[in-house]
């Protein structure tokens, strides 16, 4: 029980990341049956672009929170317009396509973005300086700071927001109607490239800002940042049943607190055998998991094959 | 011996496909109940009934697509369960789809010689060390691969790739790699479908020339006409029940048949 | 050109065969004089061209999207690094009581050895695959190479098997009797004046056993795909369900593309590995599995020339560019080197190549491609009826 609270909070701000980006996943999937490995990326640049913007405005002597959400918007600005910009050259000329086609692009896309980002920003690590004040809070026998509460807050409230977008305005309608069945939905008079150009946008939104709170939680920015945290989220969305948003939620959350648990529980779990540095693998194992025994997720559905 | 038309030796009076008591649930709705039916060896039987009536549920219960929740099975007297969709076809039940599910990107001819797959045995161990069984059965393969082109009319069109044929000539080309399994039963689902009054024309003459060898054929069609004039018998399909079963006249007088088609009255 | 590939059998293709044969078995003598780091180059490239043959049955043929398929790799070189090296005898007192003389696998004996285990991994790892779609099963086996490659890096401890992330050398090199390939080999004298006396380079010596495997390759591919089980698996990858109708035990046949291809990944592996002379876990990432799936679809999924041609070029390409990468680095700062260039390169052609020629460089021949153009093009007009 010692550790339980601390991992247990550890795992609901990584499950939050995790929740946001898997949010991203499941919406691009949801709408155009495209697993986009590109979108682990989108979070690398949201943070290495407010890394910049941090670091250009350091000595400006602002208070670190006006620079913080100045990256924030900035970081937010230019993955939307990437995203979008991915969406055309990429893989909408590929709608129609033999399905391997638009996955072998995506994953080109997915080294394309890394490699350049290794050229813009260098390989090496660099430090997220830190922006708030971070004098731990004690809470339950385990210790919590300001970032870690923000980023708790944060991903509610944007959570809230989206359900507010996605049932309450007519953008979130199309959407849902996209998703459905984007023949019918075109019929009655949806724009099929807008609404997944819109997609793209609030997907790449809500990485940006996981990117953000990833550097500003774990305190570096580096080019392949983005990568396994990416496959992670998918693995949340999949967990959470695919092209459900709710799932995507649950499946982040979820997955970032047995990955906290398990790390934290695993040396004594295996008698030290395997140590913490396994810890990669609890996603993989819930992912191969899942998908062998419940492939439609803890909140989807049985789609049954049509002969 | 002519793989085409050598059914072997099988019991005439005994019925070839016995289907009774097949019931199937989707979720709140009962597709299917108690529907049966059965086929002799050379009937060609009409499975008819508005759009949703569960005809090709049906044929998906049959053929092991879709698992029923309940059912008799019996293929040429021996009874069989639909679970595993390969074994159907490997005891003897052919299918095409309602939508043509070709392969592709393969040529006309590899398509057939696909069907051929489960009547020849030849391992790949031996097809890398191109031993003379294989030699002689890949030899056997394409003689029969040809045949069956031919006897659908494709011949000349072997080396086509199987998207660039025209939409006839691809539901032949289905019907001629289900026939390439050698089935008992041949299951055709909708195979008239988009087409025109000569290939219907020709598409009965085809399913005549396959009864004729001894084959048993279960058609789901809503050309009356085709049905009328090529059906030995027909059973009629309503919100998942049989309503009538008979000969095409028979049928067509029956007024439960009538009201279904025509409605009187709600329909759901 | 393809009008000689595509006639079953006669004189031009023979005279083709035979100017191919000779200009590849000239090949590396006519670089070596340009330095050796060439011929590297090409026994790199024809390491590739193996791996992506065997992916090739799993991608190309039956079309599961494998993307851990560099763990099938990473057995084989692991395998033979453990058995043709100090390190088990090193690490285990045990061990190194029963075998005085050290672990020295043969060759002859690593390689069906490594085939085996590779097969029988890659029949494990498709196992819970196979009822996946697609995108589904190429994240699974992307799951199992990156769990393979943290347990590479972490077993290390409590008993020191894999070495961790500083990996095995000291591997030995293949060797025939006698005769090893890590050493020079000096022509004999009884050849002609100014041929006796002259040294093939170990990196000759390689390229030599690898063409002769990778010919070996291509011909055992060309086979399966020739026969009812290639046709097997293209009916799978075309249509599953149909396929199943059809009678093919499609859970089966999807096994048996696994572990046959995941052969060729052993096979590679162990060559690789004593080529190199060390192994670490560096070597097997996800990149590489998917540089090798790139391989596969970018040369033409399926088409054995198109995925020799097109693991050839992203194998040696990016090397060939490193030589004059010099410049390229000096201006930008540093920021550009050949690694980069490389990975650049690699990321560029798969996005061009799908988006310009989504079949491949080199596809299968289609009938219709090869009649008159104005008749080809109104059979494709006929595509239109689905």
């Amino acid at each position: 029980m010692d550790i339980f609270i601390q991992q247990l909070i550890n795992g609901l701000v990584l499950g939050s990341m995790y929740a946001l980006v898997a949010l991203g996943y499941t919406m691009v999937y949801g709408i155009i049956n495209l697993i986009n490995f590109a979108h682990g990326e989108v979070l690398m640049v949201g943070a290495l672009v407010s890394w910049t913007v941090v670091t250009a405005l350091g000595d400006t002597g602002w208070p670190g929170w006006v620079l913080l959400s100045l990256s924030l918007v900035a970081a937010v600005l230019v993955c939307m317009a990437l995203n979008v910009a991915i969406e055309k050259l990429a893989y909408r000329p590929l709608r129609n396509a033999p399905r391997l086609a638009p996955l072998i692009t995506a994953m080109g896309m997915s080294l394309l973005l890394q490699t350049l980002a290794m050229i813009l920003w260098k390989p090496d690590y660099k430090p997220y300086p830190i922006l708030l004040p971070d004098e731990p809070y004690e809470f339950m026998g385990a210790t919590i700071n300001l970032v870690q509460i923000l980023i708790l807050g944060v991903t509610a409230l944007t959570l809230a927001g989206l359900m507010a977008l996605i049932h309450g305005t007519s953008l979130g309608r199309a959407m849902r109607a996209t998703a459905e069945n984007p023949k019918v939905a075109q019929l009655m008079g949806v724009r099929p490239d807008r609404v997944i150009s819109a997609t793209f946008m609030i997907g790449a939104a809500l990485a940006a800002l996981a990117g953000v709170m990833w550097a500003a939680n774990y305190g570096s920015v580096q080019h392949t940042m983005g990568f396994l945290p990416g496959l992670k989220a998918f693995t949340a969305a999949v967990f959470g049943g695919i092209g459900n948003l709710g799932g995507a939620v649950v499946g982040g959350v979820l997955l970032g607190v047995i990955e906290a648990l398990g790390a934290g529980y695993i040396g004594e779990l295996t008698g030290d055998v395997l140590g913490s540095n396994y810890q990669d693998i609890f996603a993989f194992t819930v992912l191969i998991l899942v998908l062998t025994l419940r492939p439609q997720g803890l909140l989807g559905e049985r789609v049954a094959d049509r002969a | 011996m002519n793989m085409v038309t050598d059914m072997g030796t099988l019991d005439t009076r005994e019925p070839l496909l016995d289907v009774s008591g097949v019931g199937k649930r989707f979720g709140g709705v009962q597709a299917l109940s108690e529907v049966g039916l059965r086929i002799q060896a050379g009937q060609v039987h009409g499975l008819i009934g508005p759009n949703g009536a569960g005809k090709t549920t049906f044929f998906n219960t049959i053929t092991g697509l879709v698992p029923s929740d309940s059912g008799r099975f019996a293929l040429a007297g021996r009874a069989y369960k639909p679970t595993a969709v390969h074994k159907v076809a490997e005891a003897g039940i052919a299918r095409t789809f309602q939508n043509i599910r070709l392969f592709a990107d393969m040529s006309a001819l590899d398509n057939v010689r696909v069907g051929r797959h489960v009547r020849t045995r030849v391992g790949w161990w031996q097809a890398v060390l191109r031993t003379k069984a294989f030699v002689h059965e890949e030899m056997l393969i394409e003689r029969d691969a040809r045949a069956l082109l031919d006897f659908v009319g494709l011949g000349d069109k072997a080396l086509q790739t199987a998207r660039t044929l025209s939409y006839g000539d691809q539901r032949r080309l289905e019907i001629a790699r289900a026939l390439a399994t050698e089935p008992k039963l041949l299951a055709l689902d909708e195979p008239a479908a988009g087409m025109n009054a000569t290939e219907k024309l020709a598409l009965r003459e085809l399913i005549e020339r396959i009864r004729q060898d001894g084959r048993a054929v279960l058609l789901i069609e809503h050309d009356v006409k085709l049905v009328m004039g090529l059906c030995d018998h027909v059973t009629v399909l309503d919100q998942g029940r049989v309503i009538a079963s008979g000969t095409p006249a028979e049928v067509q007088r029956d007024p439960a048949v009538i009201a279904a088609y025509l409605g009187t009255g709600v329909h759901a | 050109m393809r009008a000689l590939m595509q006639s079953s059998s006669g004189m031009p293709r023979l005279r083709l065969f035979i100017g191919c044969a000779l200009a590849l078995a000239v090949l590396p003598l006519a670089l070596q004089p340009l330095g050796e780091a060439w011929v590297r180059i090409l026994d790199t490239a024809l390491l590739y061209i193996l791996l992506a043959l065997g992916l090739n049955i799993v991608v190309g043929f039956a079309g599961l999207l494998d993307l851990g398929y560099i763990a099938f790799y990473a057995v084989g070189a692991y395998l033979f690094a453990l058995l043709a090296s100090p390190h088990l005898t090193d690490n285990l007192p045990a061990l190194a009581a029963m075998f005085p003389h050290g672990l020295h696998l043969p060759l002859w004996g690593a390689i069906p050895l490594a085939a085996v285990a590779a097969g029988l991994f890659g029949m494990l790892l498709g196992a819970p695959t196979l009822k996946l779609r697609g995108d589904y099963l190429a994240i699974v086996t992307l799951g199992f190479g990156e769990i393979i490659r943290v347990f590479m890096n972490n077993l290390d401890a409590p008993i020191n098997i894999t070495n961790g992330p500083k990996g095995i050398n000291s591997i030995d090199p293949i060797h025939f009797g006698r005769v090893s390939l890590g050493e020079p080999w000096y022509l004999p004298a009884w050849l002609p004046a100014g041929l006796e006396g002259v040294a093939l380079p170990p990196v000759t010596l390689h390229y030599y056993l690898f063409l002769l495997i990778v010919v070996g390759a291509v011909v055992l591919t060309q086979r399966l795909h020739d026969s009812r089980l290639g046709r097997a698996w293209v009916a799978i990858r075309e249509d599953e369900i149909a396929a199943k109708a059809m009678g093919l035990n499609t859970r089966n046949l999807k096994l048996l593309a696994f572990g046959l291809g995941a052969m060729f990944g052993g096979v590679s592996g162990v060559l690789f590995a004593s080529f190199q002379g060390f192994v670490s876990p560096e070597s097997f990432s996800l990149q590489e599995s998917v540089l090798v799936v790139a391989m596969v679809v970018l040369g033409g999924l399926g088409h054995i020339p198109g995925v020799v041609l097109g693991a050839f070029l992203l194998a040696a390409l990016p090397e060939v560019l490193r030589q004059v990468a010099g410049p390229l680095q000096a201006m930008t700062d540093g920021r550009l080197d050949a690694a980069i260039l490389r990975q650049l390169l690699i990321a560029l052609a798969m996005i061009g190549i799908m988006l310009v020629r989504p079949r491949g460089l080199w596809p299968s021949p289609r009938h219709e491609d090869q009649l008159m153009p104005d008749v080809a093009d109104a059979a494709k007009a006929g595509e239109g009826a689905r």
